[in-house]
């Protein structure tokens, strides 16, 4: 059966076709590059994606400072990490790439700062 | 530093320029790093109050007050303004609880606030569907996003990641027609439009919100430009530049959102480059005139950015321009005076995605005028 799929890994938005046949195997066109393939495949078996959120800063020029997953997380798990981010409090300054919160739910994930302040 | 990089916390940033998909802060901390390490001198909480033909400017600071400083050379990346409530006649009271989709991201993911507990969103900007998300994740509900027009004004990833994905309806062919509250939103009533983009009667429904955000387009900052003599271009709403990105005024040059709003920040940088390399060049002398050749929006085409092309061997230029419907199955051809000079096929064109097309300099220089077109196959 062929799908349509919109890539969502860059802005570039590439309109792929994705088919899978009998066996199993994956067959993707319409990608300008190579993660395409990989999206269309994890989209299709297990979807994951990058999560950006804010935590509570002290004495920084803002109060809240940016953070990313440091790696793709399991779409059925994105709003419940992001709760679990409420209790975290961090003090500048911090360093852009620093860790704020460890291993969070027993996930294996981390949440890094995504600037200095 | 940074501007609205640093509210902007999604990724999606500098899959060109860096080959990584970084967040709004990371990208601009990477040119921060490199402009501290150049010990260029900068001004923050300033602002420049008046810009006048000889490449002098006035600012303002609660440190130095009132400045005058002469430029060599001046370069405008101001950033554009989202369309307000008041720019769209929004039918109904004026309770709190309206704003733009960017005022909604700074409040929250600068200071914390979340404006709203039930919102819907006018208009499918990319801003307003980023935040469509971004308050769902901070456990508001979105009920809904109308869009006058039949498509997205959005990138399509966002549709996808920002929509889909927290299953919020997108409501296209349709608009906000009255906004009801006394002291904060109450309700909204939303309406399907016709062709005419005249909302049809019997289709309306109602939403109890109390927070409706905007995303509705955005406007280059212009507000210098007028004093210092500077040309503005009726469909950008920014200045009419050259290829190096030099506008009518000597030495003035402009770049990024306020020449032309753009969907990929990388897109701002590589014009920025442009810029400042014009710059740089006219501040030592290097920059002389020449002959122009005018580039014009064919069918199909909203505008194209160059405005211009000088006579004289030069870098390849790259003409960014936008189509004015969504096509598909279409070839874009590149006239140089009648002739045909490239051709691309597209599968899909759409007017939120910006495109672009790099022509050889060499190619082009013998030409008066170069035409850009859409062609239905």
């Amino acid at each position: 059966m062929i799908k349509e799929m919109v890539c969502v890994v860059c802005p570039v938005s590439c309109r792929m076709k994705v088919d899978v046949n009998a066996a199993g195997d994956i067959f993707v066109s319409g990608n300008k590059c190579k993660r395409g393939v990989v999206y269309a495949e994890k989209e299709l078996t297990n979807p994951t994606r990058n999560v950006s959120t804010t935590v509570r800063i002290e004495q920084g020029v803002h109060s809240r400072l940016p953070v990313k997953s440091d790696v793709e997380v399991p779409k059925a798990l994105v709003l419940d990490l992001v709760k679990a981010l409420d209790n975290v409090l961090v003090t500048a300054p911090i360093k852009m790439g620093s860790v704020v919160a460890e291993n969070v739910l027993d996930s294996g994930i981390n949440f890094i700062a995504t600037r200095s302040m | 530093m940074g501007g609205i990089l640093q509210q902007c916390i999604h990724s999606g940033f500098g899959v060109e320029m860096f080959k990584e998909d970084l967040t709004g802060p990371e990208y601009a901390e990477r040119y921060i790093e490199k402009m501290q390490l150049a010990g260029l001198e900068f001004r923050t909480n300033s602002l420049v109050t008046e810009l006048h033909e000889d490449r002098t400017l006035v600012y303002t600071n609660p440190i130095e007050g009132y400045v005058e400083v002469q430029g060599k050379a001046v370069i405008l990346t101001m950033g554009c303004f989202e369309r307000t409530p008041g720019q769209i006649n929004l039918y109904g009271d004026r309770p709190a609880g309206i704003m733009t989709a960017g005022t909604a991201q700074s409040f929250l993911n600068k200071d914390g606030f979340l404006v709203g507990k039930r919102v819907f969103i006018l208009g499918s900007g990319d801003i307003g569907l980023i935040m469509a998300r971004r308050m769902t994740l901070e456990g508001a509900e979105v009920l809904g996003v109308a869009e006058l027009n039949p498509y997205s004004s959005g990138l399509a990833r966002n549709i996808v990641q920002c929509l889909d994905d927290f299953d919020i309806p997108l409501y296209l062919s349709h608009t906000v027609i009255q906004v009801i509250g006394s002291s904060r939103l109450e309700s909204i009533i939303i309406a399907e439009v016709d062709e005419q983009k005249q909302p049809i009667p019997g289709t309306e429904k109602t939403f109890e919100v109390d927070t409706l955000l905007l995303s509705v387009g955005l406007i280059p900052d212009r507000h210098l430009t007028a004093q210092a003599g500077i040309k503005l271009h009726p469909r950008t709403g920014g200045p009419i530049v050259n290829n190096r990105y030099e506008t009518n005024v000597p030495g003035i040059f402009a770049a990024g959102n306020g020449l032309h709003v753009h969907d990929l920040v990388d897109w701002v940088s590589l014009e920025g480059e442009r810029a400042g390399e014009s710059a740089a060049r006219y501040v030592q002398g290097e920059l002389t005139d020449a002959e122009l050749i005018s580039t014009e929006p064919g069918n199909g085409i909203i505008y194209v950015v160059p405005h211009y092309v000088l006579k004289q061997v030069d870098e390849d230029v790259r003409f960014y321009f936008r189509v004015d419907n969504v096509y598909k199955n279409v070839k874009v051809n590149i006239y140089k005076d009648d002739e045909l000079l490239k051709s691309l096929k597209k599968n899909v064109m759409v007017p939120a995605e910006m495109e672009m097309i790099k022509v050889a300099n060499q190619d082009i220089l013998d030409a008066s005028r170069v035409r850009i077109e859409v062609e239905v196959l």
